[in-house]
């Protein structure tokens, strides 16, 4: 040891501490992605050492010393069948694989808990329901499908946490998804992949995975006092949604109660499905989400609303589990739904006693 | 094929040897063998521009599905009788380029400079309608990203009432506009490109060229012309007639 | 019948009196030429050039990340740094790599033709690549662009203030310049090939040529017209790729990946293209399945154009799209097995030496199957999730481009250098260069394999510290590679005053480019070639083995 300058001792010591050549398998998925991985890596070698072989003893066998006559052969269709179909079934094999592998890794589970991530110019904002906002760090449970609900507030960015062998684009204009379900508590790198400009190499942040019971007590202390849906009900408030989006008979806006999830009509025919990203594309381009049997008025909320804010709106919304709910919002901001004809949305219409619903 | 058309050609070199135009580039073993060259390299270059062009196009698709309403409002709002003239003053354009070629081919020297000088006319003339629609439409408030304004399009106009949007599709009239002048613009681009090459084809012609069997250059010049021509009957319908049926 | 190699005897070989090279003297008989050698050799230099520009980068990149901060340079700096290094190489060196310098110099003799179908716009060709070269000078000496050679949007739209413009407009030149020698090579090949020579007696450089000919006339004005829209996006603010005007980024992803996924093919046919002739060569034999090699060539280039969106799978595309995209580049990985195969066959009863050309295509072979395998990683979706984005990608294009074309381009060079200059290289420090090539190419390579496996991200000038001793490696990797590459700039000048002179078939080996002089004369062939033998005819070119090569001088 002592042999050893101290110097190269160091430098020696630190890689070997922090050297690493496998990532961990942290999630539910990762198993499945390394058998892949390690299937292609077996026909690589595979196909490499035929090749390989082929070469190196076609080169010594046939050297100009000890063959100096070459034979010349045009060609066989029975090989080039060959070398053409097993590759061929190769490819197929891993294709099938990784498409299916694909498709797990992209459907999330109905029951995953939701997770909002804005990505930013260079910094990871992560947004809990129950209100816990952190940023470049991300806490969550183990033995818990997760979804990420992904998006950009400038340029593309990429969601990346290799020890779970997931990775989305975060995106400027739309929700992207992803999920996972860690499986081993610790603590692991969340990337951004997607190039975003100076400090990309700084937008990193950490995954910590954590036994339930430890998350219920981060979570609790970790709340800023209101959940994203609390925030939402304000927000729904101020913008005066709720002077069009109420119970009433007349009212001029679908009723949000357990819209979340439904299929609703639009006006040029087709269902679509209320997610994230209908909710929030609706709020900024209301005229591309025409529903049936309302008038398009909804004026555009674009330039309005951040991207926090547009989640707030959409938690709240999701949450939304009846018409009870709405009623609460309504009284608790003393807005009033407008009256047919009457009054544009936004401007103050003679009051009503506090639980009372228009006719 | 072609090779076999070689082989029959350079057989006969040695008696053609003689028969050496000043025209005749020295790597092309015959006339024929120069002039069929230079129209397949022209074609060839043709199919580069459609699939510069096809770009634009796509593009415009994509757009005119998602925000089909502020596409017609926008198609609106540009002047029919000026695209319709310039439709016109084109294929007018492309007929007299065809007259130039015919005159290459026969070889009447007047007639090829006076076609030409008219091609030159009509498509200037295109290009000055052009500039009075742009200015027209900065005019209004239509250039994106300059000084754009969706506020044009809050209201219908007299022509069309229920051209009417509302503000998050007003503000999509902008991509209309973005592909308006990226597709027109690229468009008046090739003209100018075209004009510039016809005058000097224009002035060689006057020194006496192209009348003496070397016509390739004019025929293939022609090509793009009428390539040029075929790009904004495209682009004529796809700008300015969405739903004007009424 | 026989094979046997007897090299001529290079001590009674002479130079030819007359040939291109000293057919005229001057700058401007050089800068003015028609003659397609001659542009050829203008390409030489100004790729040469900026080869060792983009490599200047690499190495800056390879040192900041021998540790884990961003020390040696500023973030800013390194995100400049690789973006140069990215547009350098792929615009300005790998491109126009083969078809500019060996593809001129070559294809017209190869058809048996005086020269390319359109000498001034091949000359055209040229100045637009030295007009695009200037500018990205310009952008790099006036303090760099950094948007990545991808010029992603919206950030090179919207977020960035450095050269966008310049950087984009110059791209836009350069796709110009290979547009035209395309079109060129495209009409040669169709029109002036030699009374006899039949599609299926050109040899396969030619049919390469022609794949990535037709890649780059149909692919390239693609990516012309994106990077306009981006300029206008920059310039006057439409808003095609905004999302807040109602555009859309992935726009700009389809379109510039519907050039870019084809561009590399462009950059690697030509190169399959050298290694069929240098194989043939030195194993003296015809190559294995000459008429599956040639399709296969054109297969690459049509189904190239069909799996731009494999490049997208996790930007948030139809799972459903992405399935179509990924089965298509299965199929065209297929082709590219096929001619390893073919490649390897060709060598069996061959008759086999190991001269330096020889050398670079056997580290081809072994370099292209694993960057090639490595794609069929990348091209399985699920797997792809976890890799792309990663060192992982950077590995493997580097193993296809670097491993695979770039070594394919010195095999070229090498095996096409006594036929350019009239003189041999020398062979032993050639050897050795080749094999510190290969030796430090996988050193520097390799580990980023694991690397990308780990999850670390690309374009990161700073890292995590569990990943320094791969990048170390990596690193040290690059400092041999420097050296393989170094070796040949200095051996092959020393090679143009006092290299062997070579005569004009020092290899033995068929095609119309060995039957005359070494250099050639600018107009190619004294009298027009009629040809009546096959490719590869090894007894066709023993009985010319008798006849005098024509000579002027």
């Amino acid at each position: 040891m002592h042999s050893i300058s101290p110097v190269i001792w160091q430098f020696l010591i630190k890689w070997l501490t922090y050297f690493a050549i496998f990532p961990p398998e942290a999630s539910s998925i990762a198993p499945y992605a390394d058998a892949l991985y390690f299937f292609l890596v077996a026909i690589s070698v595979v196909g490499l050492t035929a090749v390989a072989i082929l070469v190196v003893t076609f080169s010594i066998r046939y050297r100009k010393e000890v063959h100096p006559v070459a034979t010349p052969i045009d060609g066989s269709t029975l090989l080039e069948a060959t070398w053409t179909i097993i590759p061929l079934i190769l490819f197929m094999i891993s294709f099938v694989w990784g498409a299916l592998l694909y498709f797990r890794i992209y459907s999330p589970p109905a029951n995953a808990m939701n997770i909002y991530v804005v990505g930013k110019q260079w910094m990871w904002k992560v947004e809990h329901p129950g209100g816990q906002h952190e940023i470049n760090a991300l806490h969550i449970p183990i033995n818990r499908p997760i979804q990420v609900t992904l998006i950009s507030q400038d340029v593309f960015h990429s969601f990346s946490i290799p020890a779970f062998r997931v990775k989305r684009e975060v995106i400027p204009g739309r929700y992207n998804t992803e999920w996972f379900e860690a499986t081993q508590v610790g603590t692991y790198h969340l990337f951004c992949t997607q190039y975003c400009g100076t400090l990309h190499s700084q937008m990193i942040g950490e995954v910590v995975a954590m036994t339930p019971e430890d998350y219920e007590a981060w979570a609790a202390g970790s709340t800023s006092g209101n959940s994203l849906a609390q925030n939402g009900e304000r927000l729904f408030a101020s913008l005066g949604c709720s002077s069009c989006h109420n119970s009433g008979a007349n009212a001029h806006g679908p009723n949000l109660a357990n819209v979340y999830g439904s299929h609703l009509q639009m006006k040029n025919g087709p269902f679509v499905t209320v997610d994230d990203a209908f909710l929030r594309d609706t709020i900024l381009n209301p005229t591309m989400h025409e529903v049936a049997g309302f008038a398009p008025i909804m004026p555009t909320y674009q330039g309005q609303v951040s991207e926090e804010g547009l989640i707030d709106l959409v938690e709240y919304i999701r949450q939304l589990d009846s018409q009870y709910r709405i009623d609460q919002t309504i009284n608790n901001s003393a807005e009033q739904p407008i009256q047919t004809g009457a009054t544009p949305p936004g401007t103050s219409a003679p009051a009503l006693a506090p639980g009372a619903v228009k006719p | 094929m072609d090779s076999h058309t070689v082989a029959a050609q350079t057989a006969e070199a040695g008696h053609i040897e003689h028969e050496h135009p000043p025209f005749l580039r020295h790597h092309f073993a015959t006339v024929e063998q120069q002039r069929e060259t230079a129209t397949f390299g022209m074609w060839l270059f043709l199919l580069t521009e459609i699939m510069f062009f096809g770009g634009l196009f796509c593009a415009y698709l994509i757009f005119r599905n998602w925000y089909y309403p502020a596409f017609v409002a926008g198609s609106h709002s540009l002047h029919l009788w000026a695209g319709t003239l310039n439709t016109t003053l084109l294929i007018i354009s492309s007929f007299t380029m065809a007259m130039a070629v015919h005159a290459a081919e026969t070889r009447v020297r007047k007639a090829l400079i006076g076609w030409m000088i008219a091609t030159i006319i009509l498509g200037s003339g295109f290009l000055c309608v052009k500039a009075y629609e742009w200015h027209d439409e900065w005019v209004e408030h239509h250039v994106p990203g300059l000084n754009f304004s969706p506020a044009g399009f809050l209201h219908g106009t007299k022509d069309y009432p229920d051209d009417k949007l509302p503000l998050d599709m007003a503000e999509k009239t902008q991509v209309y506009f973005s592909l308006y002048f990226a597709m027109t613009g690229m468009h008046a681009l090739h003209m100018v490109i075209g004009i510039s090459l016809l005058t000097i084809l224009l002035i060689q012609a006057w020194g006496g060229s192209y009348v003496n069997g070397h016509v390739a250059p004019i025929e293939n010049f022609g090509l793009y012309w009428h390539f040029v021509d075929i790009v904004w009957i495209f682009l004529f319908p796809l700008l300015y007639l969405i739903s004007r049926h009424q | 019948m026989s094979t046997i190699v007897t090299l001529p005897d290079q001590s009674t070989a002479t130079l030819p009196k007359v040939s291109y090279l000293n057919k005229e003297y001057g700058l401007k008989s050089w800068l003015l030429t028609g003659d397609h050698k001659r542009i050829a050799m203008l390409y030489l230099i100004s790729i040469t050039f900026f080869f060792f520009i983009g490599g200047a980068m690499a190495g800056l990149i390879r040192l900041e990340l021998l540790t884990p901060p961003s020390d040696l340079l500023a973030a800013d700096t390194y995100n400049k740094v690789f973006t140069a290094h990215g547009i350098v190489m792929v615009f300005l060196f790998l491109v126009p790599s083969v078809p500019a310098t060996i593809g001129n110099f070559l294809i017209p003799i190869m058809v048996g033709a005086k020269d390319l179908a359109f000498p001034k716009i091949n000359l055209l060709s040229w100045y637009l690549y030295i007009v695009a070269g200037t500018m990205i000078l310009y952008v790099l000496a006036s303090g760099g662009v950094d948007t990545g050679w991808t010029f992603t949007t919206p950030l090179s739209t919207h977020y960035l203030n450095t050269h966008v413009i310049t950087a984009g407009l110059a791209v836009f030149v350069a796709g110009f310049s290979s547009i035209f020698t395309g079109l060129n090579f495209i009409v040669t090949i169709h029109r002036m090939r030699a009374p006899g020579m039949t599609w299926f007696r050109l040899p396969l450089f030619v049919w390469s040529h022609y794949a990535a000919s037709i890649l780059m006339v149909l692919g390239t004005p693609v990516l012309a017209i994106t990077l306009v829209l981006v300029v206008l996006e920059r310039t006057i603010g439409i808003g095609v790729f905004d999302p807040t005007k109602g555009g859309d980024p992935l726009l700009f992803q389809h379109l510039f990946w519907f050039y870019s996924h084809p561009a590399v093919y462009i950059m690697i046919l030509p190169g399959m293209g050298v290694i069929s002739e240098v194989i043939s060569t030195f194993s003296r034999k015809r190559v294995f399945g000459y008429t599956a090699v040639a399709f296969s060539s054109v297969a690459i280039a049509v189904f190239g154009f069909f799996v731009w969106a494999h490049h997208m799978f996790v930007m948030g595309i139809s799972s459903y799209s992405a399935l179509v995209f990924s089965l298509l580049t299965m199929l065209v990985a297929v082709p590219s097995a096929i001619k390893i195969f073919n490649w390897s066959a060709t060598l069996y009863k061959g008759s086999i030496t190991f001269e330096t050309p020889m050398l670079y295509a056997f580290g081809f072979i072994g370099l292209f199957t694993i960057g090639g395998l490595t794609g069929v990683f990348l091209g399985t979706m699920g797997m792809d999730i976890h890799l792309t984005e990663t060192y992982f990608i950077v590995a493997h294009f580097h193993f296809v481009m670097v491993g695979g074309m770039l070594m394919a381009y010195l095999s070229g060079v090498h095996f096409w250098w006594p036929k350019m200059t009239g003189r041999m290289y020398p062979e032993g420090v050639s050897k050795l260069a080749a094999v510190i090539t290969f030796v430090g190419f996988i050193l520097t390579f390799f580990p980023q394999f694991l690397l990308g496996y780990l999850g670390m991200p690309r374009r990161y000038a700073a890292y995590p510290p569990e990943f320094q001793v791969l990048n170390v490696f990596s690193s040290a990797g690059a400092s041999v590679l420097g050296v393989g590459y170094m070796l040949p700039l200095l051996y092959l000048t020393w090679s143009l005053k006092y290299g062997k002179i070579a005569g004009s078939n020092p290899w033995q080996a068929t095609g119309l480019e060995w039957q005359i002089q070494s250099p050639p004369l600018t107009e190619n062939f004294v009298e027009t070639p009629i040809v009546t033998h096959e490719a590869y005819d090894y007894e066709w070119l023993e009985s010319k083995k008798g006849s005098e090569v024509p000579t002027v001088g």
